[in-house]
């Protein structure tokens, strides 16, 4: 569906106000996700993971060097038609509720997603209707203002407006961030469930236990790098059939896991080692 | 019910505004070096005796103190009269009713026309920072906002009435015509140069305003998830724009109107527009005490009900701000 090859993105720094110079976000970044799977990039926060999905969105601040190649479906994906695809064929759900637009009443941003995803106005309307029916979001919900909803329910939004583009590749950043247990369940399982329609999930983390029940793969980042890409089976026991000691060290870091003092230790001689 | 309580409550907090205004406007009336008996008399003065000028002070009632002469005003001024106007020899009054027509007539289109243009303007400059449309338009404002009022008028009679003659010099209409024989196209003739000057001085803040507001919500996470979906410049200007960009339009829109009515005194000054500011210029001249007062509630009255409309509005818009409070 979507194969990113070697991307690496540089962002201009000031260092002085006369001296400009590049950081490094992304670094020889590859990644390859297939229909019908959720894919998880997990990373510390300033890993760049919010940028790699502004990078496959084209919405990138426009002093930025952009390197290698994205492909979606088999074809070059270059700026020209990351425009066209966008909100069609790519959705994105964003990290920030505040994306939400405070003035406008719920239905009718869903709406406008509809319609900007190229649906005959007469039919969006009733669209967004469903779309938002379909996340459990109630009538005065639909009507409410942004203020108004629950994070929760603003992050059911933001999901139907990702839902009702019936785009086939979803990237949601951060979606179960502030979320209690139960939200985050129905907020996670919604993402699920676009997978198994045959769509792909491109879900944006820094919680690698949330990410671990809906994912099929999950890719770790560490400073603009690929750490190492394993199939979420690979996250159980000791850690053993993970290949790098940072996913290791990672996953055992869980409070769940060996979260003891001697584990923790040997992990850290190792990565030391590595 | 659910109505009458906020208004009510408009109302209440509308007449405490108004007693200090005219608390303060008293005071500086009777600290400023205006005679009242000198206006009143004019040239005659030399030929009045001491004697005759106390009989007057007495009738008026100046030998009491400031306090109870305050106190005979403000039961006058409820009771609905505003004294007497000796400029203009009418009552203050009808002299206000009668310039406010011709005024409404100049401030009302001026106002108007540079909230819609100002607005307009700002949304299109704002919609794509940095772009040639904005560059223009915003080199625009930026020039006629420090531009000042008078200024602009003389040079707009100078070029348009003198030199091109397409619009007349003075006056709300032609010289020596009775009130009752000059048209409606006639009125909008001398109506036309006087309402652009004062537009177009009121169209630079409401654009720069309009433009600052918009490239805040183009980089904003709305327009950026709107952007996400596909949407272009145009429609994320034209659906979250413009409600983002009428909060501080709408503010400004209303808020200047204080300055509108402040620059239309120019204006008629320099146009020889018979409205209210120049009754005001007048009155200030030849010490028409009566009729300064007048004008300053007056003027109190405007603006504030304009606040209120805006504060109204702002409900409306925003569904974040909760109409209450004091």
């Amino acid at each position: 569906m979507l194969t990113i090859d070697q991307l690496s993105l540089q962002l201009p720094l000031y260092t002085s106000w006369w001296k400009r110079d590049w950081a490094t976000c992304l670094d020889e970044f590859s990644l390859t996700v297939f229909p019908g799977e959720v894919h998880a990039v997990v990373g510390a926060s300033g890993a760049g993971k919010s940028l790699l999905a502004y990078a496959i969105m084209d919405l990138l601040p426009t002093p930025a060097r952009l390197n290698g190649q994205l492909y979606y479906q088999g074809k070059p994906l270059n700026a020209s038609r990351q425009r066209q695809l966008r909100g069609r064929e790519l959705a994105l759900i964003p990290q920030s509720l505040s994306a939400l637009d405070p003035l406008v009443r719920t239905q009718r941003q869903v709406t406008w997603a509809a319609l900007r995803a190229g649906q005959p106005s007469a039919h969006a309307w009733h669209a967004s209707q469903q779309a938002l029916d379909h996340y459990q979001l109630d009538a005065r919900a639909q009507q409410a203002y942004a203020h108004e909803l629950s994070g929760g329910m603003a992050r059911r939004v933001l999901t139907a407006m990702a839902h009702v583009s019936q785009a086939k590749l979803v990237i949601a950043d951060e979606p179960s961030v502030g979320l209690d247990p139960h939200q985050r369940r129905r907020v996670l399982d919604a993402l699920r469930e676009l997978a198994d329609q045959g769509k792909s999930v491109i879900l944006i983390t820094h919680d690698l236990r949330h990410a671990l029940p809906i994912a099929d793969h999950v890719t770790i980042m560490r400073d603009g790098k690929r750490v190492e890409t394993a199939p979420s089976c690979a996250f159980q026991g000791t850690g053993s059939m993970l290949l790098s000691a940072y996913s290791q060290a990672l996953w055992l870091a869980l409070p769940d896991n060996a979260f003891a003092a001697t584990t923790t230790r040997r992990v850290e001689q190792e990565a030391h080692v590595a | 019910m659910r109505l009458i309580a906020p208004i009510a409550k408009r109302v209440a907090r509308l007449a405490l505004v108004l007693i200090c205004v005219a608390l303060v406007s008293y005071g500086l009336m009777m600290a400023s070096p205006v005679d009242p008996i000198d206006a009143y008399l004019g040239p005659q003065m030399a030929q009045v005796s001491p004697e005759q000028r106390a009989l007057i002070a007495q009738r008026w009632g100046f030998d009491e103190s400031a306090v109870v002469q305050f106190g005979h005003w403000l039961r006058q001024l409820v009771s609905g009269d505003l004294g007497w106007s000796h400029v203009y020899n009418q009552p203050v009054s009808e002299v206000i009713a009668q310039r406010f027509q011709r005024s409404i007539a100049l401030l009302g289109s001026a106002w108007l026309l540079s909230a819609l243009v100002g607005f307009s303007l700002g949304v299109m400059a704002g919609a794509k920072e940095g772009s040639k449309l904005d560059n223009i338009i915003s080199t625009y404002a930026f020039i006629t906002a420090s531009t000042p009022a008078f200024w602009l008028a003389l040079l707009a009679v100078l070029l348009f009435s003198v030199t091109l003659g397409w619009t007349p010099t003075c006056c709300a209409g032609p010289a020596g015509a009775l009130n009752q024989e000059v048209t409606l196209a006639t009125r909008l003739h001398h109506l036309l140069l006087p309402v652009a000057t004062l537009a177009l001085l009121g169209i630079a803040s409401i654009t720069l305003h309009t433009r600052t507001r918009m490239l805040e919500l183009m980089r904003s996470d709305v327009a950026t998830h709107a952007f996400s979906q596909g949407a272009s410049r145009l429609d994320v200007a034209w659906r979250h724009g413009l409600r983002h960009a009428s909060v501080p339009a709408i503010t400004l829109a209303f808020a200047s109107l204080g300055e509108l009515f402040g620059g239309s005194i120019l204006i008629e000054q320099v146009f020889a527009y018979p409205g209210l500011g120049q009754a005001t210029v007048a009155a200030g001249l030849r010490s028409d005490v009566p009729l300064l007062l007048g004008i300053a509630l007056f003027t109190a009255l405007f603006v504030s009900v304009g606040n209120m409309i805006a504060d109204s509005l702002y409900t409306v818009i925003d569904p974040r701000i909760q109409p209450g409070g004091l």
